[in-house]
């Protein structure tokens, strides 16, 4: 580390507190004693499955698609997920078998 | 909602405190274990990454127990090796954090009502535990606040658990885990598909907004820089279809009143 050590702490308190703060801004803003606006009320509706989508997208946004295994092995894993998913609807089977499925592709295939 | 959780805590809490919170616990337990098997691991290697700097294992310990928010840790550990420059750091905190709105938005009406645990809820509200908290249908007979903590206490425990660890090894341990960071993705990805056959159409176009918006910001700004872009996009585009998506709610509400109420309360 390059900086001193009240430093580095300082730093990680800064980040903490942001970090914290972004988590707790909606509910200072709009407090449980009060009804929150109707558009808030849609948006609280609405946002959850939206953020569940941008949550795939970031969880697959390094995957190299013009370069190296061209995100086969992510491909693969994803449709092994949706089509037994789909069928069992088994959370844990679902999560378990496609990240085997994928860390086989990645270590012995490609 | 609010309907539900005064009448649920009631009677169940004369009977016995415990047995509540045994519940609450064999309910939320199963759906937190993808999310063991990933924090352990990725909490681990970045608490490796720590180590091969020169740090610790305290540095990796404290931070994610108090930032708790992996990719803001990961980020961390580059302005720690930089120069000192809080405000930049506090202005990084914001931006990396900005979807945390979002969650907090989702989670107003989930969270009301819940006293000492709801301060806790929003603080550990991680996008892993997010995902489960907003999406989990909660049975009827378990308590609300009591299945929240729960999965919140067991992410952060597996996360401080993962960094430490990994701080104390450091880079001393090698073994060939390629691709086990998939976990995660996986676990996105399973609860997308269970909101979408759980759905109707209005959660069905909120989730393709999701996808579509956060896959044209990814072409348009990158892997580094999508995720503001892709937030601003979500809010314009659910602002333009408010009347057509708020108009489907209410239209709902009003043909099969009983059955919209049946399902908000079970999630």
């Amino acid at each position: 580390m390059t900086m001193a050590i009240w430093q580095g702490v300082i730093t990680v308190a800064v980040v903490a507190f942001g970090t914290i703060l972004t988590r707790f801004l909606p509910f200072l803003v709009f407090p449980e004693s009060k009804e929150p606006p109707r558009v808030i009320e849609y948006l609280g509706a609405v946002l959850p499955y939206a953020m569940t989508g941008l949550l795939v997208v970031y969880a697959l946004r390094n995957t190299p698609i013009l370069t190296g295994s061209h995100g086969i092995p992510e491909l693969i894993a994803c449709v092994v997920i949706v089509l037994l998913h789909w069928w069992k609807r088994n959370m844990l089977l679902s999560i378990a078998a496609g990240t085997i499925v994928y860390m086989l592709l990645v270590q012995l295939v490609f | 909602m609010a309907h539900e959780s005064q009448i649920t805590p009631g009677p169940m809490s004369r009977h016995s405190h415990g047995g509540i919170r045994i519940r609450a616990l064999k309910a939320a337990f199963p759906l937190t274990v993808p999310i063991c098997m990933g924090f352990l691991f990725l909490g681990a290697s970045y608490g490796m990454l720590m180590g091969t700097k020169g740090f610790s294992f305290v540095w990796p310990m404290c931070m994610s127990a108090f930032i708790f928010a992996g990719s803001m840790e990961f980020v961390t550990v580059n302005l720690l090796l930089s120069a000192f420059n809080p405000l930049a750091a506090f202005l990084l905190a914001l931006m990396v954090n900005a979807r945390h709105l979002f969650y907090g938005l989702s989670m107003l009406g989930k969270f009301k009502g819940l006293g000492w645990k709801r301060p806790y809820l929003i603080y550990g509200m991680c996008d892993e535990t997010f995902a489960i908290n907003s999406s989990a249908r909660i049975p009827q007979d378990v308590d609300r606040g009591w299945f929240y903590l729960w999965v919140t206490l067991f992410n952060q425990a597996y996360w401080v658990s993962g960094a430490t660890i990994g701080g104390l090894i450091g880079s001393h341990l090698q073994f060939n885990t390629d691709g086990l960071d998939f976990v995660l993705t996986a676990l996105f990805l399973v609860i997308f598909l269970d909101q979408w056959l759980g759905g109707k159409h209005r959660e069905r176009l909120s989730a393709v907004i999701g996808v579509l918006a956060s896959v044209a910001c990814l072409a348009i700004f990158g892997a580094d820089d999508f995720m503001i872009p892709s937030l601003i996009a979500m809010l314009v585009l659910f602002m333009v279809l408010r009347p057509y998506l708020d108009t489907l709610k209410s239209g709902s509400q009003s043909d099969t009143d009983g059955n919209t109420i049946d399902h908000t309360e079970v999630r």
